[in-house]
């Protein structure tokens, strides 16, 4: 009884990795082909777009908050560093760095709007969704931007067999790893999720900690944006990013972030975001009809939701104080 | 050397000044024991020093120096700790990190240097006689230890100035006679401390001076020496109590309003029985862990049981949840207030008229009548002779303990339950409110209802109920009549049990 009790309660504290498995397994015993090297580091490869916007996500939701504007962010950003890559001839990095400016930028506007003229993060990133993507489509006259060539050569490097943007998702997953579990910052975002009042009382700058999140969502958004659009081969048009803020925030809290703040990690959200691709991916091998594959995806990640809950009220359950010895 | 001096502060809000004109001086290696009713503007006052809230007039000076914080981290950065009622602590975070964490020790890359943190951690555990992990989370001790944390981090801090809120509320016995080791070893390093409580007997016992507050100013300051519980008593309500209990105006009747036969939930309860009759009070007690609040919240429906019967007004209620039992006539005030009572945001008459809200709906379209549940709480809010501003202006954050426990009772009156169950309704009251609480017991029972009350507090037991029952490790252990009530057999029978299985505290 004790060893049953012990593996239900395995199972659940790790339903999202357990799900994670058995999903693989399913749709590699559907089409075998699905375990191939190839097809799995081409999983990666597209989970890493929405891993970024994932990884600024579990920052903003650690702290209570919410970054409705991400996807709206990085059409924004890559709009800009393309714009400036036709018109002046700008290289990559600096192409790169433009892209990184504006989403940074970006994520200080909704922080100023948050924090100065204290509307709730809801409504403020809801209304920089809408104008981000009304000031991309403006500045493009709502065509589509060709990239010069050199955008799609830079998308495809590969390093050691490694594609780019698989690396700068591990860089991005261990520099948020290292920040929020080793750095001052880092503790105090998980702080002012748990309680921001006592956070105020403990002496944390609660300010600087909330436009800290937001920055960084924003500068991850950036950096999606520039990425992906170097995938596309240099394309982007006004479709772009476009509803990528929910697979961001289902990448999250797949993971185990709550939306109440305080609780969740960077591991998780990269299992999260790379379950969402791995369904996505696993569904087209499997030939599944294209109007239902976003029910599939979205009854998925509604199963991983629904094991976490039925988790936390059995562990509550399970870690019961029992003050008698139990007769049985 | 003077820590402390607040000169001629005034502050007031919605018009109504909370502190008035009050001049303070705190010393270093003394502590400060400051009481008064709930109300009295002591929160107010510490508001002010932490600077939560700032004055509408006034001066502070700290360590000599003029001292004018705009927000609670500049009270933090001069000096001064607050060891609050309710804890300060982020539960999903580590002690040490809760202790660092307004200045984590850095490494040369800026981040934490977690093998200094631990080391400057640990000593610090032990100057608090904490032996534990500086690793574990928060939200894995117990109330007592993370008080120890709380002190650790003003020592950290190395706060001039420690301010203890109701410390020992929720406190054992033991955890209790360790703070106030500490505290008098704070003192000896010549820490300046404010002590805060309703507890007239321990703030005589440990301050070496005594500083008492009715209706925003200081009435008295003098050294405790000059003062006896009669006297603080006297001075905080402005009249002297004669006492501390109402009388009891009509006796039980034989008729049971609640009969509880055999319930049972493995491990945590076993085979209770008992009726509660009309116009009965009936107490509960125990020592914590004794499973008294585990039995409430089974009854009204808030856990489960496996075997027995509850029977409510004649009626066999099965297995109820919360929403049947109030619909049968049950009320139940839980021990917390803050998070289980009350909306803290939202304003006294939608508090008071949460749980009757369905009474004030429209038949039809299910609209609330906004006019008529007002009136509503603003008479249960003239029954309870509860203090407060405009009640749908006020939040009930901003009203005083006594107060807000006023407007959960309210809430439930307004419901006109028969059964009424109050799980510590005095903790952190002061005894001016705490004697209104009683009156309002004794009024629910002569009209008719059956009180079931738990209490960590043997003496308010005596002096409320008609019938004690004792429970220790989920049983009930003993019952006690009104004429045989003997403190210390019920505390033989407390601890019996406990006694012969080791450390139950």
């Amino acid at each position: 009884m004790n060893g049953r009790r012990n593996l239900w309660q395995f199972l659940l504290g790790n339903s999202t990795i357990v799900l994670f498995i058995v999903v693989f397994i399913a749709f590699g015993i559907a089409s075998p082909r699905f375990f191939l090297p190839e097809n799995i580091i081409n999983i990666v490869k597209q989970a890493s777009f929405v891993g970024f916007l994932a990884v600024g996500m579990t920052f903003v939701l650690l702290t209570a908050g919410i970054d409705l504007s991400v996807g709206s962010n990085m059409y924004l950003s890559a709009v800009a560093a393309g714009l400036l890559m036709r018109s002046i001839g700008l290289e990559i990095v600096p192409a790169l760095i433009v892209s990184l400016v504006v989403g940074t930028l970006f994520g200080a506007v909704n922080a100023f709007l948050i924090l100065r003229l204290k509307i709730i993060p809801f409504m403020v990133t809801l209304g920089t969704l809408v104008i981000g993507r009304g000031l991309g489509t403006a500045l493009t006259e709502s065509q589509q931007i060709d990239f010069p060539e050199r955008m799609n050569a830079f998308g495809q490097i590969v390093i050691l067999g490694i594609p780019m943007p698989i690396i700068a998702f591990v860089i991005v997953v261990a520099a948020a790893y290292y920040i929020l579990t080793r750095t001052p910052f880092g503790r105090q975002v998980y702080a002012v999720g748990n309680d921001i009042e006592a956070g105020k009382k403990a002496g944390i700058n609660t300010d600087r900690v909330i436009a800290g999140v937001y920055i960084i969502s924003g500068f991850c958004a950036g950096l999606a944006g520039f990425i992906l659009a170097s995938q596309l081969g240099g394309r982007v048009d006004r479709s772009f990013g476009d509803g990528r803020e929910f697979d961001a925030i289902a990448a999250a809290v797949l993971g185990g972030t709550s939306l109440f703040g305080g609780t969740g990690n960077i591991i998780g959200t990269v299992i999260g975001a790379v379950l969402i691709q791995m369904v996505q991916t696993g569904l087209q091998f499997n030939l599944v009809n294209l109007y239902l594959q976003p029910m599939v995806k979205a009854f998925i990640i509604f199963l991983a939701i629904f094991f976490d809950s039925l988790r936390d009220s059995n562990l509550k359950k399970l870690k019961r104080r029992f003050i008698r010895p139990v007769n049985t | 050397m003077t820590t402390l001096t607040v000169h001629e502060i005034t502050k007031a809000f919605f018009g109504i000044a909370a502190v008035k004109a009050v001049s303070l001086s705190v010393e270093a290696g003394q502590i400060l024991g400051l009481i008064g009713q709930n109300g009295a503007g002591k929160s107010t006052l510490m508001n002010l020093i932490g600077g939560v809230v700032q004055p509408d007039s006034g001066t502070m000076q700290f360590n000599g120096a003029p001292y004018t914080p705009r927000i609670p981290s500049d009270a933090v950065h001069a000096g001064i700790a607050f060891i609050h009622q309710e804890l300060n602590l982020f539960t999903n975070l580590t002690i040490a990190e809760n202790i660092f964490i307004a200045g984590f020790p850095r490494t040369r890359f800026g981040s934490i240097d977690r093998a200094a943190m631990r080391q400057r951690a640990k000593d610090l555990l032990a100057s608090v006689g904490l032996e534990m992990s500086s690793d574990t989370p928060v939200e894995r001790i117990a109330p007592g230890e993370r008080q120890l944390v709380e002190i650790a981090k003003a020592l950290y801090q190395d706060a001039s100035l420690i301010i203890f809120d109701e410390p020992t509320t929720s406190l054992t016995a033991r955890e209790t006679e360790r703070l106030f080791a500490i505290m008098r070893q704070l003192r000896e390093q010549g820490k300046a401390l404010i002590y805060i409580s309703h507890i007239l007997g321990d703030v005589l016992k440990y301050a070496d001076s005594i500083a008492i507050m009715r209706d925003g100013a200081l009435v008295a300051h003098e050294p405790a020496s000059a003062f006896d519980v009669n006297r603080m008593i006297a001075l905080m309500v402005g009249r002297s109590i004669e006492q501390l209990y109402p009388p009891r105006t009509a006796p039980p009747t034989s008729e049971p309003v609640l009969q509880v036969e055999n319930v049972t939930a493995a491990g945590v309860v076993e085979n209770i029985t008992f009726d509660l009759l009309r116009g009965e009070v009936l107490g509960v007690f125990g020592l914590m862990g004794s499973g008294r609040t585990e039995l409430v919240r089974i009854l009204f429906g808030l856990e489960p049981f496996e075997r027995g019967k509850i029977t409510l007004n004649g009626r066999d209620v099965g297995l109820p949840t919360p929403r049947e039992s109030i619909r049968a006539g049950m009320a139940f005030v839980t021990e917390n207030r803050r998070e289980e009572g009350l909306l803290m945001s939202i304003d006294i008459a939608n508090n008071i008229g949460m749980v009757a809200l369905p009474q004030y709906a429209d038949r039809l379209l299910q609209i609330i009548r906004q006019r008529d549940l007002s009136d509503g709480a603003g008479r249960m809010a003239g029954a309870l002779q509860l203090k407060s501003g405009d009640i749908r202006q006020q939040n009930v954050k901003a009203l005083s303990g006594g107060n807000q426990q006023k407007v959960v009772i309210a809430k439930w009156l307004l419901n006109a339950p028969t059964v009424f169950i109050l799980d510590e309704p005095t903790r952190g009251i002061d005894v001016g409110a705490k004697y209104e609480i009683y009156t309002i017991i004794d009024r629910l029972a002569a009209e008719g209802g059956g009180v079931l009350i738990i209490s960590s507090e043997l003496e308010e037991l005596m002096g409320m109920c008609d019938r004690i029952l004792v429970m220790s490790r989920g049983e009930i252990v003993g019952q006690f009549a009104r004429a045989d009530f003997n403190d210390a057999a019920i505390l033989r029978a407390a601890f019996r049990e406990a006694e012969s299985n080791g450390a139950m505290s």
